[in-house]
């Protein structure tokens, strides 16, 4: 391919229209001295010529040979001159010049910024993109006369950027005042650490530029700082929705049982451990649609858990209707075993569950703000979980029976509501939603035995904040805590941010006990 | 006309209890002792150091059993965070004992070998005076107090109970575990305080010194439990037990249910600090996993095991789960969360009263049976 492409290009050098190349530069290319070399290489870059491409490659393929005083390229069985692309007789003993690291670098770059001038707009766009991290002053004329013959707006503004980066060493101060002004629009940490010798004395003798410089440096950290906040906004969201997930069972098995599962964190832990069985069973039997393991997981990991959640109900949790501190003590029983028994069945060590193809990746806003997929998935999966448990608990006779059951159980039975049924049916429930956010868990942190305890604890906080049995108190206090927890992380460190969203909880609860949203009523208890 | 102290005292308990209280103390003060220094180790009869830094830490963990039934069983109140009050009793010791290494740490500083390792040039603040047995002693009562105090008055100002209340304990001590974690914080961070060398001058690995901490711990277990026993009959003690069954009730009455809650809470809480305290230069090591939820929630099962609402059920509680613990950790490690898992399970169904409640109801059937 490539030898064709020389031949290609040999063939339209020929052509009587096409100027030879200055032979000064070219014969210095075997010059002794690397750094000649390299001033050779930059000259030639410099003319744009197709005709430099065809030595510069020639010389990084390791066929351009000196023969007297002539720069020769040999393919294969022919000799061209360098200079003119004159097809000439073999040379006796032609010799070659050493290419070492240095020069094969030099290389390397020149060709990918001559490549700014290939037909291809693909091409042109792709050596645009990989030059905007490796800007020299000296590339200056070359950018500029890139810029004069691109057509492609995209290629454009990011030749323009270049370009102005490329001038910054101008000695012009006009012509660097307007580079300045030209980066000033952007947001990138690589343009902004660029621009920063020039706010200094020492590094920008020219007042104007200088607060101009200045003014840009400022402009690019406000922006950043921005999409800091913003993707960290961004993670507290999706970490919310984990916690809603979390949270949404919890709410209702509490709403309606008046108790706290502290097993709940480990129904996460059976659904997280679902998503792994699937993805084997995927790999094993069916490794060519090994990206459709995670919709597969989704029904499993909610009935898996929801079958233990149902066990844990009617052998433990029934008996112990009316004693809720005991409850909490017999559930964390429960969360022991289980713990114990994932350690016994898949090992103690974490297991490994991948994100699908389609998960991997994520959306670009800014360079220094790439929003990941898997998150972004996650957040719209809890949406779409949330909106399905408003509709069952709001459009659905069993969703009106739940709800009869947390306002007052003992009507709902004189009504004729089976209320030892619906217990069991939205603590299945309750489950079920932990198993599906055991699914979202899996595809962000690591599955293992103990990975249930580190949500639990959190998973509480919303409910106590959020207030019992209430779908709208759930989801604010888990954006919320999610939010406010990583914006908190971001300067003040994990553990500083734990804590004080603790005390926060605490004085919360001061002025409402009962969380945001209250149940209204005339309870005593 | 109220009786005078020491016959208030004597009535706490009786004669019974009495008896065995005293044969409990003539054990841990005279007989181990003299078992364990004068027979050798091949002897029938020798209590080894294995045995005494076991059943040391045991008699430091019924301790604090007692101190969670005063707050749950007679107050109603289950708090899933006293192992954070255990455990800042054992860091304010803790802080001496390491002030005790002096140069013999393994840099030969004056400082802890930690802040060396962290390249801290002299001690924080919160460490003034820690070279100070007196100090320490005060920081062990004062700390938790403290803690207990401002985080009981807020939590019960507010009324939260039930659940919420265990939940939001629960959740205080995983921040406290958090917070010890970090190694800024000043505390050793993970490893927290270990290789003690002396405790007031004396060889803390010597067998006098173990024995005199292990009849210290004899001594206040016992006096813990005469405190518990005189103060559970007192009126505070009648008026709590009445919060603990009908809340309401007593604050129509008149009654500020804050002022009492909040007592029992502090005491109940300074009473873990002082089993830390006994416990770090026993076991020789502190460290922020002890502030974890399972420590705590564990503490409440000893307590379930063996019947809340005595005072007796506690300490058998705690001994039969942690000999239990300690026979399954060295026999059948992989089995200890599966037997602890359904011991929680087991005593909640079917044995809500523990083992004191089953004596109970047995002596009931036997006395029936004979009747």
């Amino acid at each position: 391919m490539k030898k064709t492409l020389i031949a290609l290009l040999l063939c339209a050098a020929t052509l009587p229209a096409q100027a030879a190349l200055d032979p000064a530069p070219v014969r210095q290319l075997a010059a002794e001295d690397s750094s000649a070399k390299v001033a050779a290489i930059r000259q030639l870059t410099q003319t744009a010529d197709p005709d430099a491409v065809r030595v510069l490659k020639a010389m990084a393929e390791d066929s351009l040979f000196l023969a007297g005083d002539k720069v020769v390229i040999i393919d294969g069985e022919q000799a061209f001159d360098a200079t003119s692309g004159e097809a000439i007789k073999m040379p006796a003993n032609p010799e070659s010049p050493t290419v070492n690291n240095r020069i094969r670098g030099e290389l390397a770059s020149a060709l990918a910024a001559l490549k700014l001038f290939d037909a291809d707009v693909g091409v042109r766009l792709a050596s645009a993109q990989k030059l905007q991290s490796q800007v020299t002053p000296e590339m200056a004329p070359l950018l500029a006369r890139a810029l004069e013959k691109e057509s492609d707006a995209q290629i454009k503004a990011l030749l323009t950027l270049a370009h102005a980066q490329a001038n910054l060493a101008n000695t012009d101060p006009a012509a660097r005042l307007e580079a300045v002004k030209a980066l000033a629009e952007t947001s990138s940490p690589t343009i902004k650490s660029v621009l920063l010798p020039l706010t200094e004395k020492a590094g920008e003798p020219d007042d104007k530029v200088r607060y101009e410089a200045i003014a840009a440096v400022k402009a690019i950290d406000s922006r950043l700082a921005m999409a800091e906040n913003v993707g960290r906004a961004f993670s507290g969201l999706s970490l919310g929705s984990i916690l809603l997930l979390g949270a949404l069972g919890l709410a209702i098995t509490y709403g309606v049982m008046g108790i706290i599962n502290m097993a709940h964190g480990e129904l996460l832990m059976v659904g997280a451990y679902a998503t792994y069985g699937m993805q084997s069973l995927f790999r094993a039997f069916a490794p060519d649609y090994i990206d459709w393991y995670l919709p597969a997981a989704i029904p499993v990991a909610f009935f898996a858990a929801a079958l233990v959640g149902v066990v844990m109900e009617r052998t433990v949790i029934r008996w112990l209707y009316g004693r809720t501190l005991e409850t909490l003590l017999a559930t964390w029983g429960l969360s022991l075993v289980l713990i114990q028994s994932a350690r016994v069945l898949f090992g103690a060590q974490n297991v490994e569950v991948s994100n699908p193809s389609w998960m991997s990746g994520g959306i670009e806003v800014m360079p220094n703000l790439i929003l990941p997929w898997n998150r972004i998935i996650i957040v719209g999966f809890a949406m779409f979980v949330l909106f399905l448990v408003w509709v069952l608990m709001n459009k659905t006779r069993l969703g009106m029976f739940v709800r009869a059951v947390t306002q007052n159980r003992a009507m709902a039975g004189c009504v004729g509501v089976p209320t030892a049924r619906i217990d069991t049916m939205a603590f299945a429930l309750g489950a079920g939603i932990a198993g599906l956010g055991g699914v979202a868990l899996s595809q962000i942190s690591n599955v293992g035995p103990d990975m249930g305890q580190g949500y639990i604890v959190d998973s509480f906080m919303v409910v106590v904040v959020g207030g019992v049995g209430q779908l709208a108190g759930a989801v604010w206090a888990a954006l919320g805590l999610g939010i406010f927890s990583k914006l908190l992380e971001g300067w003040a460190g994990a553990v500083i941010a734990k804590i004080s969203i603790l005390v926060c909880i605490i004085i919360f609860i001061q002025k409402r006990p009962q969380g945001i949203f209250a149940l209204k009523g005339r309870f005593v208890e | 006309m109220r009786k005078p102290l020491t016959l208030r005292i004597l009535s706490a308990l009786d004669t019974k209890s009495w008896i065995a209280l005293g044969i409990f103390l003539a054990l841990a003060l005279l007989v181990v002792p003299v078992l364990h220094l004068n027979f050798p180790e091949d002897s029938a009869f020798h209590v080894s150091t294995y045995a005494i830094t076991l059943i040391g830490k045991i008699m430091c963990y019924a301790l604090v059993a007692v101190a969670m039934d005063l707050i749950w069983g007679y107050g109603g109140i289950l708090s899933l965070g006293h192992g954070l009050f255990f455990a800042l009793g054992g860091y304010a010791f803790g802080m001496y004992l390491m002030r005790q290494i002096g140069r013999d740490g393994s840099y030969g500083a004056d400082l802890p070998d930690f802040m060396v390792f962290l390249d801290w040039k002299e001690l924080p603040w919160f460490w003034l005076g820690s070279d100070s047995f007196g100090w320490a002693s005060f920081l062990v009562l004062a700390v938790p107090a403290v803690v207990a105090f401002v985080f009981g008055y807020f939590a019960f100002r507010s009324r939260i109970k039930g659940v919420y209340f265990s939940i939001i304990t629960q959740a205080l001590t995983y921040a406290a575990m958090l917070l010890f974690f970090r190694n800024e914080t000043g505390f050793g961070g993970n490893n927290g305080f270990t290789d003690f060398k002396r405790v007031l001058g004396y060889s803390i690995t010597s067998p006098e010194t173990r024995l005199v901490l292990f009849g210290l711990t004899a001594v206040m277990l016992a006096a813990t439990l005469v405190f518990a026993a005189w103060l559970v009959k007192s009126k505070f003690g009648r008026v709590l037990t009445a919060i603990r069954d009908a809340e309401s009730r007593v604050m129509f009455i008149g009654y500020n249910p804050l002022w009492y809650k909040l007592t029992i809470w502090v005491i109940s809480a300074v009473l873990c600090g002082i089993a830390g305290a006994l416990y770090v230069p026993q076991v020789g090591i502190i460290n922020p996993s002890e502030m974890s939820p399972g420590n705590s929630i564990e503490i409440a099962i000893w307590v379930a095991v063996g019947g809340r609402g005595t005072l007796i059920g506690p300490i058998i509680g705690a001994f039969v789960v942690n000999l239990a613990k300690s026979w399954f950790t060295v026999s059948f490690p992989e089995y200890w969360l599966f037997f602890l898992g359904l011991l929680f399970i087991v005593v909640t169904l079917m044995l809500p009263q523990g083992l004191v409640g089953l004596w109970k109801k047995l002596m009931a059937k036997k006395e029936g049976a004979a009747a």
